[in-house]
């Protein structure tokens, strides 16, 4: 048994169940718990694509700096699922503890010397203290939280007021709840030393600060950006989205008068009629979006480039998941950089905005509205499952109520009596973007959207230096759009000449990598993209590096290809480092990672040179 | 080429709907279609409803996929939007233009090819979400632009111009329609005029998803012996079940019908279709006995044509919805934003 030096407010602990058990509540409630005793959380679901019986954990990071990415190792695992017991107890730490179901003797566990193991026969307390069956599967969950509770001294009062809230309209299942947790707290203070060396206390570290997932930030968003239609196609992850569009829309957007919805909420046959319904929309003067996944960009690849070339806003939300093909739904990677950036057949590119949390997917998806109206094109939104799906700390979202929308260049009626004639690509300005008009105006300003070739006057063409004249204004439309795109994060100590380049939901690892690295008087630097296409700010830090980090999470190193692609960099500097295990990035990884360049061990050199 | 626009003289003879426009105002771009092509025929009869109807012609919002037929949105209505967007995916882009602006009237054009293989998936689903729209599909049987494929709705037994016999029975977009809930189905044939301009202004009018099935011979590549979509089969197979008389709101009713032989259809503005039965066993307003007689008459080779199904008062999708009555692309963005007070009431919930 190692020594036991207190660790307060910083550790990790895990829990594996059965999927369909009800152990999400009992989760969400611990983290809670702790959010609301000031206690910086972050929270990591791992599910199955499946309805029930498949394993299921959880990962609750308790960390007093408030970091929002994975450790990368287990303190405490509660292993409530007998399937996954072998494995669960491996991915202990050492020193670390484990929690388990003693009602049937699991004499295996015990054979790790370097870890504590607790057994609490939750099945049987459950049992004796609960009747039907469902009910005992629920509350066996119910019950672990109150061991943990004992263990990390938990405040009980905290867990009763957030049940409270929870079954406000049915009171008697916050007592049932409560002696779930009561007999799991009691029986644990009864037999083991509590508290743990490793436990919490109250602080003051989430103040101001909400527990949010990115979809739901992302849906208001949309909802605070004035977009009326949505139109969708259901896909893990990104289903979350539309259902959170919907839960505000409905509360926030009826007419108190009427009765009427502010909003048309479509679910699409497919994710083609989904987008379809988007442009259409968009064609017709609303804000419209959608939300899907990989396999839901794949299909849109068609509309994408209609779009595109036509010249249709369109907002997409793709809240990636593993692939390749259906890949593992349930689990998050980067892996649609190059999908997203270049789909559809023939020259087409795409405005792409990185959120890398909930926070940002609020404001980003604000402003993809913004850029999609103003630069008339399709403005993706690449957020991704655990940035979508899974709740994180971050700070209270700010609405500025004197916000109004860009519509971009739409014509009024007033604008269009003004004019002899109207053409739709006549690129007055000599930014690229050409003024548009909306049916209903005026018979003056008709004009044809097509995706087949057309002169800058709107009218079909076969004409090589009509259908080039077009082309070539696109490009000038995309250098304007590099201006319009937000900057990349800059984090630049002076004179250092390795960075890290990175994007998304990475962020939080890098972050607390960087301090770790820093701390061991390595300097390095941290550019996060937050956008494509790239601006001079991207060029100017590729430039003043030697060597750079490209920390992504897929196999293919997309962003790499990216940079190599649409930037001056030299490729040579360009080192990568790819997580794509479907778990979210850990801060571990990158702190090995970069170690093992920068400071490479002798029989690596050794081994690399003999590679040649 | 489509941006030949057709030369604007005015003859002060010409006659005016009471918006003031003639037949012109109503016309588009000089068609590129083959000579004597069946489509050409009904964009000169949506020429001549739209003005019959005196729709303002920036109101009109015309939309299409791909194909010969997708072509034609192009030859009507010039001071109308129009939207010429990818293969079978037209509808989508339909619903999506209707959800934003509702007070607009929508004019889908669409191929046999267009509907009933690559886009059957959306012109299905359109219809049960009842979308306001009149959706006209130029039936040839036949795919134009890649040279004289058979399309869905192409006959068993009918030979392509190369010589080729068809043995795969055919999708009937009529019958299908009906058996997915349509609220309005009509067929009629694109050589028929007088038939096909009082149909059109019908389904523009009405309340929800409207289909025209016309049968539309193509000159080209399915106007041959053995064809069963070419013009001479047509006529010959072509039997009206009941003729629609479409009668504008406040217009007088200037055609004499003999009581027992008219039923009269009021549409949501008012306006009114009168349907006079050319066989006695046809009831337009029930779904299961007009699939049967249709399926009946198609047996013996016949093309049973006219309004064959209508339904005033089945919901349309913004009712459905429950959208306001203005459109939604006019709603001022201060009755769209919840504002600061509101997200702080909304984030309590994620403390």
């Amino acid at each position: 048994m190692p020594a036991a030096t207190p660790r307060v407010n910083d550790f990790t602990i895990k829990i594996g169940t059965v999927n369909g058990t009800g152990s999400a509540s009992a989760n969400t409630l611990l983290m809670k718990s702790l959010f609301r005793s000031g206690i910086p959380v972050m929270g990591k679901n791992y599910f199955p694509s499946n309805i029930q019986g498949l394993p299921t954990w959880y990962e609750i990071r308790v960390t007093r700096d408030g970091h929002v990415a994975r450790s990368g190792s287990v303190d405490i695992m509660v292993a409530m699922n007998a399937e996954t017991y072998a494995r669960d107890v491996k991915e202990v730490a050492p020193g670390g503890y484990l929690v388990y179901d003693s009602t049937w003797p699991r004499p295996a566990l015990l054979k790790r010397e370097d870890i504590t193991v607790f057994g609490v026969p939750l099945a049987r307390l459950c049992n004796e203290n609960f009747n039907g069956v469902r009910t005992r599967i629920l509350m066996k969950n119910i019950c672990y939280a109150g061991v943990l509770a004992a263990l990390l001294d938990l405040d009980v009062a905290r867990i009763r007021e957030l049940l409270a809230e929870t079954y406000a309209k049915k009171p008697q299942l916050v007592d049932s709840n409560m002696k779930a947790i009561q007999l799991g707290y009691d029986y644990t203070r009864a037999n083991f030393a509590c508290p743990l060396p490793m436990h919490v206390q109250k602080m003051d570290g989430t103040g101001g600060h909400i527990m949010i997932d990115g979809n739901t930030a992302a849906a208001l968003g949309c909802l605070y950006a004035g977009a009326t239609v949505a139109a969708w196609y259901p896909i893990t992850p990104s289903t979350s989205l539309m259902d959170a569009f919907k839960m505000f829309g409905d509360r926030l957007r009826v007419d108190a008068q009427t009765g009427r919805k502010n909003f048309a909420f479509i679910q699409a046959e497919d994710e083609l009629a989904a987008i379809g319904m988007v442009i259409g929309a968009s064609w017709n003067g609303a804000r419209a979006f959608t939300a899907t996944s990989g396999p839901g960009i794949s299909l849109m690849n068609e509309f994408l480039g209609l779009a595109y070339y036509a010249e249709i806003p369109a907002v997409v939300f793709d809240i990636q998941r593993v692939g390749p093909s259906t890949g593992m739904p349930t689990r998050t990677q980067q892996c649609d950089l190059m999908e997203c950036a270049y789909a559809s057949h023939g020259d087409t590119r795409h405005v792409c905005l990185y959120p890398a949390n909930p926070e940002e997917c609020f404001y980003m998806a604000v402003q993809a509205f913004d850029l999609a109206e103003r630069l008339q094109t399709p403005v993706m939104v690449l957020s991704d499952l655990d940035i979508g799906m899974n709740d994180w700390m971050c700070p209270d979202l700010k609405w500025d109520d004197s916000y109004r929308p860009d519509r971009g260049k739409v014509l009024s009626k007033e604008e269009i009596l003004k004019l002899e004639k109207f053409y739709r690509f006549i690129d007055k300005d000599g930014d690229g973007i050409t003024a548009r008009t909306l049916p209903g105006v005026h018979p003056k300003a008709a004009y044809f959207a097509r995706g087949s070739g057309h002169s800058q006057y709107g009218a079909y063409t076969e004409d090589s230096a009509e259908y080039q004249q077009v082309l070539d204004r696109l490009l000038k439309k995309w250098a304007t759009a590099k201006k319009l795109m937000p900057r990349a994060v800059i984090d630049a100590t002076a004179g250092a000449s390795c960075g890290i380049v990175s994007l998304g939901s990475c962020d939080g690892a890098i972050r607390e990598a960087l301090d770790v690295l820093r701390a061991r008087d390595l300097g390095v630097d941290y550019m996060r993209v937050r956008a494509f296409p790239f601006g001079e700010d991207v060029e100017k830090f590729l430039a003043a590096h030697e060597v750079l980090f490209v920390v992504e999470q897929n196999r293919d190193a997309q962003l790499r290809a990216l940079l190599t692609l649409e930037t001056e960099v030299d490729k040579a500097k360009l080192r990568s480092l790819l997580h794509y295990s479907g778990l979210p990035i850990s801060s571990s990884f990158i702190v090995e990672g970069v170690l093992a360049e920068l400071q490479p061990r002798p029989e690596i050199e050794a081994q690399g040179a003999a590679r040649g | 080429m489509t941006f030949i626009a057709k030369p604007k003289v005015a003859h002060p003879s010409l006659p005016k709907n009471p918006l003031g426009f003639t037949r012109r105002d109503y016309e588009g771009a000089l068609s590129t279609l083959c000579a004597g092509c069946g489509h050409d025929s009904i964009t000169a009869a949506i020429v001549e409803a739209s003005w019959g109807l005196a729709i303002e012609p920036q109101n009109m919002v015309k939309l299409s996929g791909i194909g010969c037929s997708s072509k034609t949105t192009a030859y009507f209505v010039s001071g109308g939007h129009g939207f010429n967007s990818v293969h079978g995916r037209m509808p989508s882009i339909a619903m999506g233009a209707n959800a934003a602006n509702r007070a607009l009237t929508y004019i889908g054009v669409s191929g046999d090819g267009d509907t009933l293989s690559i886009g059957l998936g959306q012109f299905c689903h359109a219809i049960r979400r009842n979308l306001n729209m009149l959706y006209i599909i130029e039936n040839n049987g036949v795919y134009g632009l890649t040279k004289g494929q058979f399309s869905a709705s192409a006959d068993l037994g009918t030979k392509a111009k190369k010589g080729e016999t068809n043995f795969q029975p055919p999708i009937d977009p009529v019958l299908l329609a009906l058996t997915l809930g349509a609220s309005f189905v009509a067929r009629s044939f694109s050589g028929d005029k007088e038939q096909l301009v009082p149909l059109i202004q019908a389904g523009l009018k009405h309340q929800g998803f409207a289909l025209i099935d016309v049968l539309s011979p193509c000159v080209t590549f399915n106007d041959h012996e053995g064809s069963t979509k070419s013009y001479a089969y047509t006529r010959e197979h072509y039997e009206p079940a009941v003729h629609a008389d479409f009668v504008p709101l406040q217009s007088e009713i200037t055609v004499d019908y003999q009581a027992g032989e008219t039923l009269p259809v009021v549409m949501h503005d008012g306006s009114r279709i009168l349907l006079r039965k050319l066989d006695a066993a046809y009831d337009a307003t029930n779904r299961s006995t007009a699939a049967a007689y249709i399926q009946e008459r198609m047996k013996v080779g016949e093309h049973l044509t006219g309004l064959l199904y209508i339904e005033e008062s089945q919901r349309d999708f913004h009712d459905i919805n429950g959208t306001p009555d203005a459109p939604l692309n006019s709603l001022p963005f201060e009755s769209l934003s919840p504002g600061s007070k509101a997200l702080e009431k909304v984030l309590a919930r994620y403390r």
